[in-house]
């Protein structure tokens, strides 16, 4: 039997190979949004690309007549003759504050989140709530006795102190994501330890912390990503350009006059590079931090 | 049994690190901005002395600030209508078993990876209008290209506010009934602030898309094709069985992004700045401008404190909502 007529013997009511309009809309609507969504990168990406000779706005939507670098080249150097500060410093300093700042405050939640999650005590209940509270507030009511307090502790205006402020503030988001992350690990694991004598570092050391890997990459991710994309701590703490994250200082770039928008936009591309791979290749682990970010994680 | 209490001892220690970080710099900060913005501290020297509720009042005559209510409002709700609208039409339309599903949502999704500050540096870039000098650029040039020159206007550096004018006939009716207050420029829509919308609307509305394809993928499938056997076209489907079981999503899309718009600042700071006659400023750059360039702290708090109000009142409740409703799981 040919599939032919095993098809045929399923009834005269077969449908005919035609087109479902309805699918191809979907389909013409979803690209369309697509095509909208890459716009702005279509834009950066050629205008980064163009030569300065290149740039009028009347060609803004031109594409570049070859591969020209030197916009990328201006923006991470700078030129000093024309009086640009180059990127390339304040790159560092953002990894420089990114990175222990992402895993100083993964490490406190995910201590808070295995006390919350499996060392319930007494006002626990109260505690998380009042701790969640924290990732919601306006900085603006904490921005005036913060610079007053980083003053007094020698910390204002320096990379350490801004990492400071980044894991404080970052308390309660990755409390948040572990405490959910432990709370899904049977509580039977824990008491089993218990039983055998394990104690309260013992059971942390050796049977939770071993199976956090997938915690720790959800909020190194989103801790990385909040850190590096951060621009109103950066430009409260840090005053002088040499220590300011890179975002103050392509915020600087882009309002002085004399930068052309060629190497703004390549300046831009240099900022959100870092990110932007880690949402290519780790896009998974992102998702799952955006949807703990809401709470019903 | 000296065991248990031990552990009990090293439990409390591991969580106080956190816990005294946060009762002080959240907690105790925020007390001392609000008892900031109660005194008349408005030089680089601290001065304590209790004016009492001056700075509140007072922000209520500073036309700046009365603009700034105006654009937040604005920007709230058309910035969380159009996230809401957008995120579940391309939800909606993921959720059709469509090839190339994970790319279309990267696409939808990356601008999120993106600083607020690079958005609107492109989007500056993107919606500046050009002036007669320069020809049309941007948006506008690729408008007139398409053949679509009627489009062009002047994005954020379009001053005009929409509103009720006082000399028009529903204008002169509320006078006389004594609401002549809804005439006034601060009740009406910045036209300016749509294009701010437009950029913060495509960074964040992939995030309320990925929350509804989340829902949508809880929906059992049973459900549907119950509703299906029953003769309930693909229309009726979504409005009476997939919509309802959504609300969650919503309520909770509806908080992440609005104490968003609330405390938006990075996006304007880059974007636009201030705007012409305050079109595109918000409160808390007005605060970040009184306090650390203007040295009016106790002002400076007084905006804080009410931005912190705002806030509050949106995510406490909301907070509490979710921790009963976990409690009871």
């Amino acid at each position: 039997m040919t599939a032919n007529s095993f098809e045929l013997a399923q009834g005269p009511t077969k449908p005919q190979r035609k087109i479902h309009w309805g699918r191809v809309a979907i389909y013409v609507i979803l690209i369309a949004a697509a095509l909208y969504y890459l716009l702005p990168v279509y834009l950066l990406i050629i205008t980064g690309m163009k030569s300065f000779a290149e740039v009028s706005l009347a060609r803004m939507w031109d594409l570049p007549s070859g591969l020209h670098f030197d916009s990328y080249i201006k923006a991470w150097f700078g030129k000093e003759s024309e009086g640009i500060r180059g990127l390339s410093n304040n790159f560092m300093n953002s990894v420089y504050l990114a990175v222990p700042a992402t895993l100083g405050s993964a490490l406190l939640g995910s201590m808070n989140g295995y006390v919350l999650a499996k060392w319930k005590f007494r006002g626990s209940d109260v505690l998380f709530p009042l701790i969640l509270f924290g990732m919601f507030i306006p900085y603006q009511s904490i921005l005036i006795p913060l610079v007053q307090t980083l003053q007094r502790m020698h910390l204002y205006g320096s990379i350490p102190g801004l990492i400071f402020v980044h894991i404080v503030y970052g308390i309660p988001i990755t409390t948040l994501i572990f405490r959910n992350y432990y709370a899904g690990i049977p509580t039977e694991l824990v008491e089993a330890s218990k039983i055998d004598g394990a104690s309260f570092l013992g059971i942390y050391r050796h049977v939770l912390f071993p199976i956090s890997m997938p915690g720790f990459v959800v909020v190194m991710i989103w801790q990385f990503q909040s850190v590096w994309n951060d621009f109103l701590f950066g430009v409260i703490v840090t005053s002088r350009p040499a220590v300011q994250p890179i975002t103050v200082a392509l915020n600087n770039m882009a309002g002085s006059y004399i930068v052309e928008w060629n190497v703004q936009m390549a300046g831009s591309i240099l900022a959100a590079l870092p990110t932007l791979l880690v949402f290519i290749f780790l896009g998974r682990y992102f998702m799952r931090g955006l949807l703990a970010g809401s709470l019903k994680g | 049994m000296r065991h248990v209490r031990r552990d009990r001892l090293l439990s409390i220690l591991f969580i106080s690190p956190s816990v005294i970080a946060i009762a002080v710099f959240v907690y105790g900060f925020i007390g001392f901005t609000g008892f900031s913005s109660l005194t008349k501290w408005d030089a680089l020297t601290p001065d304590f002395t209790l004016v009492g509720l001056r700075n509140y009042t007072r922000l209520f005559t500073i036309d700046r600030f009365l603009s700034d209510l105006r654009n937040t409002v604005t920007f709230t709700v058309l910035f969380l209508a159009a996230c809401l609208i957008i995120g579940l039409f391309l939800a909606i339309l993921l959720d059709q078993r469509i090839k190339a599903e994970g790319f279309f949502r990267s696409v939808f999704l990356f601008p999120m990876a993106i600083s607020f500050i690079v958005t609107g540096v492109v989007w500056r870039w993107l919606l500046n209008p050009g002036t007669t000098q320069t020809g049309s650029s941007g948006v506008n040039l690729l408008f007139e290209k398409l053949g679509l020159g009627f489009l062009r206007w002047g994005w954020f550096t379009d001053p005009t506010i929409w509103h009720i004018p006082a000399d028009s006939t529903v204008g002169a009716f509320l006078t006389r009934l004594g609401l002549g207050g809804l005439t006034s420029s601060y009740v009406g829509i910045s036209l300016a602030m749509i294009s701010v919308v437009i950029a913060a609307t495509w960074q964040m509305s992939g995030y309320t898309m990925a929350m509804y394809l989340a829902g949508l993928r809880g929906v059992p499938d049973e459900l549907r094709e119950a509703a299906r056997v029953d003769g309930a076209t693909e229309v009726q489907v979504y409005r009476h069985i997939v919509l309802p079981l959504l609300q969650p999503i919503t309520l909770s899309a509806v908080i992440v992004l609005g104490h968003i718009s609330l405390k938006i600042f990075d996006l304007v700071v880059s974007m636009t700045g201030s705007g012409p006659a305050f079109a595109t400023d918000v409160p808390a750059f007005f605060m970040f401008d009184t306090t650390f360039r203007g040295n009016n702290f106790a002002q400076g708090a007084a905006i804080a404190t009410l931005l912190l109000i705002v806030v509050a009142a949106l995510v406490v409740p909301y907070l509490r909502y979710t921790i009963r409703t976990e409690a009871e799981l």
